[in-house]
């Protein structure tokens, strides 16, 4: 069993938890995910690792459907009966000057300690954070800390411009030149980056999240089309240079069960 | 005195095949005297050389005869620590039955059934040996809980080693877990033959995935293991490599019989992982891979079912058993096909076009050669599961560059000695996917040069 040490409320989706998983923080580096099981019967969920100390690890996740709302439903001092990990390639880290960090609601999670690891390295790093409110910017005291320019974009204009992250990249790049862009979000959002990064000839990072099951390169569910080449997400990612890669086939595998995980969600978490 | 083969019941095909409990029921203790009987207790039994582990067959089938069960028990657990799997898995017509004199002008002894009887007599009356290990206190890593892990670790543990194995999953038992299905072997069977690992003082730990939760650079350097075996397995699903592969409604059988085994899909909603075939499954392959995938599509209530294979009935590499069981539930089996192409519609799949293929000569598998012939035929389907083979999970070789492979990733060993000193492999890992008793030999032959090796260690 593993132990929540800790666990905050980001906003009314969000939520952060630290959990005492001392296998996985022993190796763990940035770009690394694990994957979690709630309880006995549990489906496996994989989620990145935001931060490790030696013993602890700490996981934000998004109240998105069965499986990370029953996690919601633990507290601290409660256990979860699995977490594995570190799993995944670390991520490449580049030798560049200029980063921009591009995250759409909770991948600001996951690109958190990717972009903290350029500003570490000497890099000047700029970020573009979207979400559905204000409330749904998270991290951004600690995306802060290292970065030059944070510039918000929310749908409804309650923080920065009323819109999308792709809108205000679009007038930044107008003034600034990167070297890289690192956009972690919903695929359609990264798919939309890329597309317009291309326009701007900036090379782009994304970090995909397929469904996955075992996260060790044992099932296949995870592929991904890049280049026309399959490539396991767990094992050759989940980090990947987005050249190529086919978002709107990966759009329809993350989809495919849909129809049972709302079927799921309605059934046995309606009160 | 001539006697036909005594039948194991079986549940019937139309209420099985809706089902996942265990198809074949077991013998009861008059059946499997009954059938001892018609052994001729060999002098020379070609049986146990056919046997992976060289079962005493002769002896322990004289001590059921005999209704001593419990000895003939032990005299299986001698050289085989999980008699009720094998009896149930073993591809018996290739190996110890495929050797029995009885088989030459009748059916074969049913050397399986037995030690299936056997092994479940001892599951059920707790028999244990009570085996006296002496200390000493010297530590061991397994990794991975399949069935060479664990023949690996019990015979260390035998010797007195601390035994710890690692896992990477959430349960122990590798492919007999997540692989081969309930309804041929029930996961409470897998489960109590592990109890007895566990009761030998074998200490295991799940989630820990070598080479990325710990390296193996690690466990012998910093964790003072003496020695460290390897038996993660064959778990990388093979590709067919054509177009329209990654649409959706196409698994692995990995993907697909994990889902279902692993994680109890067939229970959706009651277990949260879910599973969608529809109603025209497609089954690329003939082992027993494909079987188990087109039995299990097949209950979770697919109307039609077929294999794809592109050789013919004759060359099917699977048990005999799981064909005959899966014509009788149903599976219809479209031979001498070899699938092309996969089509879709918005990223799902809805056809499979397969080219027809003649029979060649005789090729080096000693089958006769599937050849194009330049026609085609496309089947519609809702869902395809390629089972087409399995090589080594990457993970330990990517985190250990200095781990020698060959072209296949299949580690490469002397005596099961890897290229790193210390550090010892087999089963599927090493000869790519086989067969559970192969690797349960490797697992068992492993430990003793281990135990060599760690002596030697001493010495110096
Ligand atoms: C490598 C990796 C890292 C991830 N890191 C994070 C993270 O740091 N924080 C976070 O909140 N989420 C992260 N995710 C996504 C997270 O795993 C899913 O949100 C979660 O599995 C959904 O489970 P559920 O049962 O709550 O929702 P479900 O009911 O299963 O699904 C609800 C919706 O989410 C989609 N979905 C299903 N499975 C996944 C999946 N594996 N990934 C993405 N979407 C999915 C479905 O299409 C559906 O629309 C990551 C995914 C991957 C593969
Ligand atoms: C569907 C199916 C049906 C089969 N049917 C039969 C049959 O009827 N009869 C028969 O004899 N054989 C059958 N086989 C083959 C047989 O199951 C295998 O040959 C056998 O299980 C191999 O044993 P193993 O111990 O080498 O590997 P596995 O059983 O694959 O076990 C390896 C274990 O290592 C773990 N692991 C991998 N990497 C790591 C790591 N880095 N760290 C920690 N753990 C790790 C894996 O999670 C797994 O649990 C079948 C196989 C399949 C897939
Ligand atoms: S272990 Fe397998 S091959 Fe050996 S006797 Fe038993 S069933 Fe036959
Ligand atoms: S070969 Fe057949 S008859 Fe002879 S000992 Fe073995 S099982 Fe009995
Ligand atoms: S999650 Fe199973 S292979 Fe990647």
């Amino acid at each position: 069993m593993y132990k929540i040490i800790r666990k905050e409320i980001l906003n009314v989706d969000v939520e952060l938890m630290e959990i005492e998983a001392p296998l996985v923080a022993r190796n763990a580096l940035p770009g690394n995910f694990l994957i979690i099981r709630v309880d006995e019967d549990g489906e496996r969920i994989p989620l990145t690792i935001v931060e490790h100390d030696l013993k602890n690890v700490t996981i934000i996740y998004q109240k998105l459907g069965y499986s990370t709302k029953l996690l919601s439903q633990k507290e601290a001092g409660d256990s979860l009966f699995d977490v594995v990990g570190p799993l995944g390639q670390a991520s490449h880290i580049r030798d560049v000057k200029r980063v921009l960090g591009i995250a759409g609601g909770v991948g600001a999670a996951p690109l958190y300690p990717q972009l903290k690891e350029y500003a570490k390295r000497g890099a000047k790093v700029d970020l573009i954070i979207g979400g559905r409110t204000k409330e749904h910017l998270i991290l951004l005291d600690k995306y802060k800390e290292f970065c030059d320019t944070v510039y918000c974009a929310t749908d409804d204009g309650s923080s920065g411009i009323k819109g999308f992250v792709t809108q205000v990249a679009e007038i930044v790049y107008q003034n600034y030149k990167y070297d890289l862009a690192i956009a972690i979000g919903p695929l359609i959002m990264m798919k939309n980056c890329v597309i317009l990064n291309e326009k701007y000839d900036i090379e782009t990072d994304v970090s995909l999240n397929p469904i996955m099951i075992d996260g060790t390169g044992m099932c296949g569910n995870c592929r991904v089309t890049i280049n026309g080449e399959t490539k396991f997400a767990c094992v050759d990612g989940p980090d990947f240079p987005a050249k190529g890669i086919d978002f709107d086939e990966l759009m329809a595998r993350q989809k495919y069960y849909n129809h049972e995980e709302d079927h799921i969600c309605k059934m046995k978490l309606s009160k | 005195m001539k006697r036909d083969r005594t039948v194991m019941p079986v549940q019937e095909a139309d209420v099985r095949s809706t089902n996942f409990l265990e198809v074949a029921l077991g013998y009861s203790l008059d059946d499997a005297v009954l059938e001892a009987s018609r052994c001729l207790d060999c002098k020379i039994p070609r049986c146990v050389a056919a046997c992976p582990v060289n079962i005493d067959i002769p002896l322990f089938i004289r001590e059921l005869k005999g209704k001593d069960v419990e000895s003939a028990y032990f005299t299986i657990n001698k050289a085989n620590i999980l008699p009720a799997i094998c009896g149930r898995v073993c591809p018996q017509e290739k190996q110890c039955e495929g050797a029995c004199i009885v088989g030459i002008k009748a059916k074969p002894v049913s050397i399986g059934a037995l030690e299936r009887f056997v092994g479940d007599y001892a599951l059920e009356n707790k028999l244990s040996s009570d085996e006296i290990i002496i200390e000493n206190n010297k530590k061991v890593a397994i990794v991975g809980s399949g069935p060479a892990g664990l023949a690996c670790a019990v015979s260390l543990r035998r010797l007195g080693y601390t035994v710890d194995i690692f896992e990477a999953l959430h349960e122990f038992g590798g492919v007999l877990k997540y692989g081969i299905p309930e309804f041929r072997l029930p996961k409470n069977v897998v489960d109590e033959e592990i109890n007895k690992a566990r009761k030998l003082g074998v200490n295991f730990h799940k989630n820990v995935i070598i080479g990325k939760s710990i390296t193996i650079d690690q466990l012998l350097h910093e964790e003072n293991y003496k020695a460290i075996f390897l038996g993660s397995g064959a778990g990388l699903p093979s590709a067919l490599g054509l177009a329209g592969e990654n649409l959706t409604g196409i698994y692995y059988a990995n993907e697909f019989l994990t889902r279902v085994n692993l994680m109890k899909a067939n229970s959706f909603p009651n277990t949260p992982t879910p599973v969608r075939i529809g109603s025209n499954v497609a089954v690329i392959g003939g082992g027993n891979v494909a079987m188990d995938a087109a039995r299990t599509a097949k209950r979770l209530g697919a109307k039609n079912v077929f294999i794809l294979y592109r050789r013919d009935m004759d060359s099917l590499p699977a048990r005999l058993e799981e064909v005959h069981h899966a014509i009788e539930e149903g599976i219809t089996f479209n031979l001498l096909y070899n699938p092309v192409e996969f089509k879709g519609r918005d990223y799902k799949v809805n056809r499979v076009k397969c080219e027809i293929m003649e029979l060649g000569e005789m090729d080096d598998s000693g089958r006769r050669r599937p050849m194009p012939t330049g026609k085609y035929k496309t089947f519609n389907i809702t869902s395809s599961i390629i089972s087409i083979g399995q090589s080594p999970n990457p993970i330990l070789k990517k985190a250990t560059p200095e781990l020698v492979v060959d072209n296949r990733g299949r580690i490469v060993v002397d005596h099961h000695q890897t290229s790193i000193d210390g550090v010892f492999a087999g089963g599927d890992v090493v000869s790519g996917a086989a067969t559970v008793i192969l690797a349960m030999g490797a697992g068992k032959e492993a430990a003793v040069a281990m135990n060599e090796y760690i002596e030697s260690l001493e010495i110096d």
